[in-house]
């Protein structure tokens, strides 16, 4: 048997994106642009499956763009945003736990010369509403907070950013990158207050190969590929087809996104209070955030060394993120953690697939890890 | 239109009657490297080696891996010809079309062997250098000091037109030195110490330590990467990796922490020397460099050779940093070197090594563990993987 606890990374298709997907290639090989009824066959499915995805997120399907991963449609948002408004003031505010796929643009745009602002978070990953309210200022640009931190779980005050943006009377775009919240959590952008929303199709049981933007209705970005102009001129290129169509069939087969999130709190739970009977063991993530994600430290024992024993069992995790292997975890550092937890810091990811048994046998592999790895005396 | 490489020998030139031996062993080299390019001749001749394919060879390919091959000084392309001096007057000038274009400044240089060919190389000059200026007028002619030189070779049975020869490799034949194991880690200095003993005629094997759970497969498939990039300059090389926790764990739990990594390393070397010498080698080689870190003072230098019964090389001993990435570059290995991944070295590392140690504390430590059953087991224990 085999434990997949990395779905924060990425997760198996689920049925029905499979037999999307199976149905694109066969199918729906021709461009979505072009006139003949080929064409005409794939741009109808490619506008059913904007309009699912509009439905999940409880909003209009020509607010929906397709992007080719979570991490095009964050740097779509973030440079698309900037360039738009750039005449507009200077600043952009965002914290200091972004995923990279936002952090790095905002480095890049602080090379460009643009002011930006790295909101601190506190022990548990959270940002605090009130340096929000004031590192907005009337000059900001662009606001970037993330729904959900990828590596901790912690869940942002989002919606706070909408006030700060009134309240300084800026210019300012609000960016969400929602790539952890998508499919976990009930998501609703006009709600959120935000105008710009990224999420991708592989962390929800879909295909690699596909994200979303959710641009608001009335508001203009700067084109971020430049081409043919599909994707409303924002996101040229011929749509893939096949990993469209099969996130199509991932958002269809969402279960009841409150029911499930109850129940993967209580598998979380129950992982959480029989983890920290483990000697050292100790968790990183709070017990307010996404219960999807949990992080946690064996004190001594390198992320990697734990990571293999798991993997040699057949249990997969994830040391800090997938994304940042090698490096020391810029989130957990954030946080105020000291070295040899953040050395040692693992990231159990569930998806609603995630059984009892497979957290029955993480806890037997931490256990057994922390007996036989640590020195013999 | 019938295009050859000619190879010149490096030092081999200057061997005295081994020096066909020396040859022999270069030309298999190639030969082995060319295998795949499809049917492929070698004539050596008066210093040169004559590189002829069949129709269709890709000549490309075939100049970027000779490029890699050891012994060779140099290299040209040449254009071969019938021996027929009309010939060499009609097709020079388009043959080296590109190169004659680009320069500005050039010079014809002869060389008969074959006394008999009516024209001598002071004719030859002047009639295809007259040639040429007529087809590309804005050239000038400089004899001294020239960008282009274009080189008529009169041989026995053919002519060759050529122009500026390709550096090579250097060094000497690989296998002309003997046979030699490389400790190799995954960083940057032993894949740069192999490619050193390589280019000195050294063949090479390998020996990688894994320490499982506390290293991982992309650190093998790191090893293995890097082996590649060296095995395109030093051929085939057999890979022999042994599990090493079994020891890592013994000496963390049985020996004082700031001696760890100075008894690791005899350890090491006598699980080294040991596959080493029943895969023939001489001498074991290390990509270590005076006083880099803790395991490479002089002091513990002479702890860990206590245990060798077989030479040590260490081609970076006298090395810097930096001299060594621009040769890792060179080689491209670097790249993979610094993907970071968890190797043997870096497992249990103490956090203040002694960087002087005395012989004698070093075997009073190891005397806590039993170091001929430890050594026996890991290398009974061993995986091997061939890198072509």
């Amino acid at each position: 048997m085999e434990a997949y606890l990395d779905n924060s990374a990425t997760t198996c298709l689920c049925q029905t994106a499979k037999e999307k997907t199976v149905e694109a290639i066969n199918k729906y090989y021709g461009n979505p642009s072009s006139l003949h009824s080929l064409g005409t066959a794939s741009q109808k499915q490619l506008e059913a499956a904007r309009a699912a995805v509009a439905d999940s997120l409880f909003c209009q399907a020509e607010e929906i763009i397709f992007t080719n991963s979570g991490s095009l449609a964050n740097n779509a948002a973030v440079f698309g945003a900037v360039h738009a408004l750039r005449r507009r003031g200077n600043r952009i505010v965002t914290t200091c736990v972004e995923h990279p796929s936002v952090y790095e643009c905002m480095a890049s745009l602080e090379k460009e010369g643009f002011e930006v602002i790295y909101l601190k978070v506190d022990k548990l990953g959270r940002i605090n509403r009130s340096d929000l309210m004031k590192a907005v200022n009337s000059k900001t640009i662009l606001v970037s907070i993330m729904c959900v931190n990828n590596e901790v779980g912690s869940i942002m005050p989002v919606e706070a950013a909408k006030a700060a943006v009134r309240a300084a009377g800026a210019p300012a775009l609000i960016h969400c990158d929602a790539v952890q919240a998508y499919g976990k959590m009930p998501l609703k952008p006009s709600r959120m207050g935000v105008d710009l929303l990224s999420a991708s199709g592989h962390k929800i049981n879909g295909p690699k190969g596909v994200g979303i933007l959710y641009v608001r209705k009335g508001v203009r970005l700067a084109p971020y590929v430049l081409g043919g102009g599909q994707e409303g001129k924002i996101y040229s290129g011929t749509q893939p087809m096949p990993a469209i169509m099969g996130m199509w069939g991932a958002v269809e087969e969402l279960p009841n996104l409150t029911e499930q999130l109850a129940k993967t709190r209580q598998l979380r739970d129950y992982f959480v209070a029989e983890a920290v009977k483990i000697d050292g063991l100790c968790i990183n993530s709070g017990d307010d955030a996404l219960p999807y994600i949990v992080n946690i430290s064996l004190p001594g024992h390198p992320s990697q060394t734990v990571l293999n024993f798991l993997s040699d069992r057949g249990i997969y995790v994830s040391g800090g993120s997938a994304c940042s292997k090698g490096h020391r975890s810029k989130v957990l550092t954030a946080m105020g953690l000291p070295p040899e937890r953040i050395d040692s810091a693992l990231r159990i990811s569930f998806s609603r697939f995630t059984t009892k048994e497979e957290i029955d046998m993480l806890l037997c592999g931490l256990e057994s890890a922390e007996s036989s790895l640590r020195k013999k005396m | 239109m019938k295009e050859v490489i000619l190879i010149k020998n490096g030092e081999l030139a200057l061997k005295g009657l081994n020096r066909r031996t020396f040859e022999d062993v270069m030309i298999k080299n190639m030969r082995r490297r060319l295998s795949d390019l499809g049917a492929v001749t070698f004539t050596p001749a008066q210093s040169t080696i004559k590189i002829e394919g069949e129709d269709g060879f890709d000549l490309d390919e075939a100049v970027e891996r000779i490029s890699r091959v050891f012994g060779i000084a140099g290299f040209s392309r040449a254009l071969k010809l019938d021996k027929d001096f009309d010939l060499v007057l009609e097709q020079t000038g388009s043959y080296l079309e590109q190169q004659l274009l680009e320069a500005k400044t050039f010079k014809v240089a002869a060389k008969r062997s074959d006394k008999k060919f009516p024209f001598d190389s002071p004719k030859i000059c002047l009639e295809l250098g007259g040639k040429l200026l007529e087809q590309f007028p804005h050239l000038e002619v400089d004899v001294h000091n020239p960008e282009l030189t274009v080189m008529v070779e009169v041989r026995d049975r053919d002519i060759f037109v050529h122009a500026n020869q390709l550096k090579g490799a250097g060094g000497m034949p690989v296998g002309t030195a003997g046979k030699a194991a490389l400790m190799v880690s995954g960083g940057i200095d032993s894949p740069v110490a192999g490619w050193m003993m390589a280019k000195r005629g050294v063949e090479l094997t390998a020996i990688h330590f894994a320490s499982p759970p506390y290293t991982s497969e992309r650190a093998e498939q790191k090893v293995l990467d890097l082996l590649k990039k060296v095995a395109r300059y030093a051929g085939r090389i057999e890979l022999t990796i042994v599990e090493f926790t079994e020891i890592q764990e013994a000496i963390r739990d049985k020996c004082p922490e700031d001696l760890f990594t100075i008894i690791m390393r005899r350890l090491m070397v006598l699980c080294a020397q040991r596959i080493a010498s029943r895969s023939g080698c001489g001498a074991l080689i290390t990509g270590e460099s005076l006083g880099q870190v803790a395991s490479q003072t002089m002091g513990a230098i002479a702890c860990t050779d206590a245990v060798a019964d077989v030479p040590v090389f260490r081609p970076l001993i006298g090395m810097d940093k930096d001299e060594i990435i621009s040769i890792s570059r060179k080689i491209d290995t670097f790249d993979i070197s610094i993907l970071p991944f968890e190797d043997c070295c870096t497992v249990f590392t103490p956090r203040h090594p002694r960087t002087r140690p005395k012989l004698h504390d070093v075997e009073a430590a190891e005397a806590a563990l039993n170091v001929g059953e430890l050594v026996e087991r890991a290398i009974e224990n061993v995986r091997k993987v061939v890198i072509n």
